[in-house]
């Protein structure tokens, strides 16, 4: 399990950890779970403006596609190219090379969530 | 409505299995991956729990041969043969497998959702009055509702065959597709049937259901050298579409009728069977709109109710899509007017408001390698 305390989590189970104002954004291992075998994604263009909780892309399960929304404000400075040729990624390293993108210009958002909060959240959210 | 459990939930749930609502019942939905096991199934052999499919059985022939698209005459007892159940406007009401029994009864196997309905429809069907002379001078129901009484466990694979066989005490190499054998498998008394819904050769096995765990235990220790896992709806789903099998509520509805769906082959159109009259007069007049595959051109997922576009103009529905992990591109199957429905046809799919470009391409998109 890699370090998760650096990293803070949205309601929508979005993850993202900060480097001065720069951050790197990708889903929760209890997301990927939910969702199943990621098929493709669907990501924005590198400069992208991206408002907290603005829909930074589409994310398609062998279920379903459903909307990625970011935990923060900042300027898209890269996707992660891998996910084109490799979307198992997201499923198999959330937290690692199933990274989704990188911003820049990043804001706080005091909304999210530590690991410990995200996981109580999780937790009522399944009910066990 | 509480959602039904099979015999197998508590096997799912020890299984780790992720649980879905479907059609009232609460079924699995993967175990692991639905990659993983529809890989599975078309290299090895899955194990899936189909105990929620309804079955109903017609002890009166003549009901039976009115409600059944086909000519039940040439089904012969030990066979099995798919069919359409059709309402009186040709719409199909459901699509089932219809087995002639030993005892001159048919066995219908019907969606888990349209149990009831079914059985209604069937029942409502039936000459007055609904209970009819048995042939032992006492009064016999001339078609029961007995889906709840049976579990179904699916078999399916290239691995399936061997499997079922080690633990049969019938001879199943000789069983020809679509035929069944009333035996026992790992002692278990059951209905082995050698049909399926995954386009693999396989079994599917009735038996009772205080038998399922049991069976189901053993089937996943013996089959353990064979590579066998347990398959969940998901992997159903997309093992399905690659064979070009329609599923009913998607593909299909009462407002679709079997010319549409492209299952003019499953119609015995010289016998009189309900909705007969209305398909000949829509072949008649012409169809509007068919059942075609689309082969994507770019990594889009179509999915069902996306619109199919020919330049700016609306043309057709998606009904099914997803990504074919065998054939390693996406697919759907999607309502056409039959002048685009030619295959090498160029159109779009409108997925979230971007065209993405996609092929007519010919139904099934996958079909197994057979021996030889």
């Amino acid at each position: 399990m890699p370090d998760l305390s650096a990293m803070r989590f949205s309601q929508s189970h979005e993850w993202v950890k900060r480097e001065g104002d720069a951050a790197t954004v990708g889903i929760s291992e209890y997301a990927q779970s939910q969702l199943g075998d990621v098929i493709y994604l669907e990501l924005p263009n590198v400069d992208q403006a991206l408002e907290v909780g603005g829909r930074l892309g589409v994310i398609e399960s062998v279920k379903a596609a459903s909307d990625l929304y970011s935990p923060v404000a900042g300027q898209v400075s890269e996707v992660n190219q891998e996910l084109k040729d490799h979307p198992e990624y997201v499923n198999q390293d959330p937290y690692g090379k199933g990274w989704i993108i990188k911003l820049r210009g990043v804001k706080d958002n005091p909304a999210l969530l530590d690991q410990k909060a995200y996981d109580a959240f999780v937790q009522g959210q399944s009910g066990s | 409505m509480t959602a039904q459990r099979t015999p197998l939930y508590d096997e799912h749930v020890r299984l780790g299995a992720q649980m879905t609502n479907f059609s009232g019942w609460v079924m699995p939905l993967q175990y692991s991956s639905i990659r993983e096991e529809h890989r599975a199934v078309r290299e090895a052999v899955g194990l899936f729990d189909l105990s929620h499919m309804g079955e109903l059985s017609v002890t009166d022939e003549h009901l039976a041969q009115r409600v059944v698209s086909r000519d039940l005459a040439k089904l012969r007892t030990g066979h099995a043969q798919y069919a359409m159940l059709c309402n009186e406007r040709g719409g199909i009401i459901d699509d089932v497998l219809v087995y002639s029994m030993a005892d001159g009864s048919h066995f219908l196997v019907v969606n888990a959702g349209n149990q009831d309905s079914d059985f209604d429809w069937v029942r409502s069907r039936a000459p007055s009055p609904l209970v009819g002379e048995g042939r032992g001078g006492g009064s016999r129901e001339l078609v029961l509702n007995v889906g709840r009484d049976w579990a179904l466990l699916g078999v399916q694979g290239p691995h399936a065959v061997a499997l079922v066989q080690r633990l049969s005490d019938q001879d199943l190499s000789a069983l020809r597709y679509y035929a069944f054998v009333e035996g026992k498998v790992a002692g278990v008394a059951a209905i082995i049937s050698r049909t399926g819904y995954t386009g693999e050769d396989g079994f599917e096995i009735f038996c009772a259901n205080r038998d399922a765990p049991g069976l189901w235990r053993t089937l996943l220790e013996e089959g353990d050298g064979d590579g066998i896992r347990p398959a969940g709806l998901g992997a159903r789903d997309t093992l399905r579409l690659e064979a070009g099998l329609r599923l009913y509520g998607n593909d299909m509805d009462a407002d679709t009728n079997p010319l549409e769906a492209g299952l003019d082959w499953t119609l015995s159109l010289d016998n009189d069977f309900i909705g007969r009259d209305a398909i000949l007069r829509a072949r008649e007049q012409g169809l509007t709109r068919v059942l075609a595959g689309l082969r994507m051109l770019d990594r889009s997922i179509p999915r069902h109710g996306y619109p199919v576009v020919n330049g700016a103009e609306r043309v057709g529905v998606v009904t099914s899509g997803n990504v074919s992990f065998t054939l390693g591109y996406n697919i759907a199957m999607a309502y056409l007017p039959p002048a685009l429905a030619t295959v090498g046809a160029r159109l779009g799919v409108d997925v979230r408001g971007t065209v993405a470009p996609a092929e007519v391409v010919a139904l099934p998109f996958y079909k197994r390698p057979r021996p030889q």
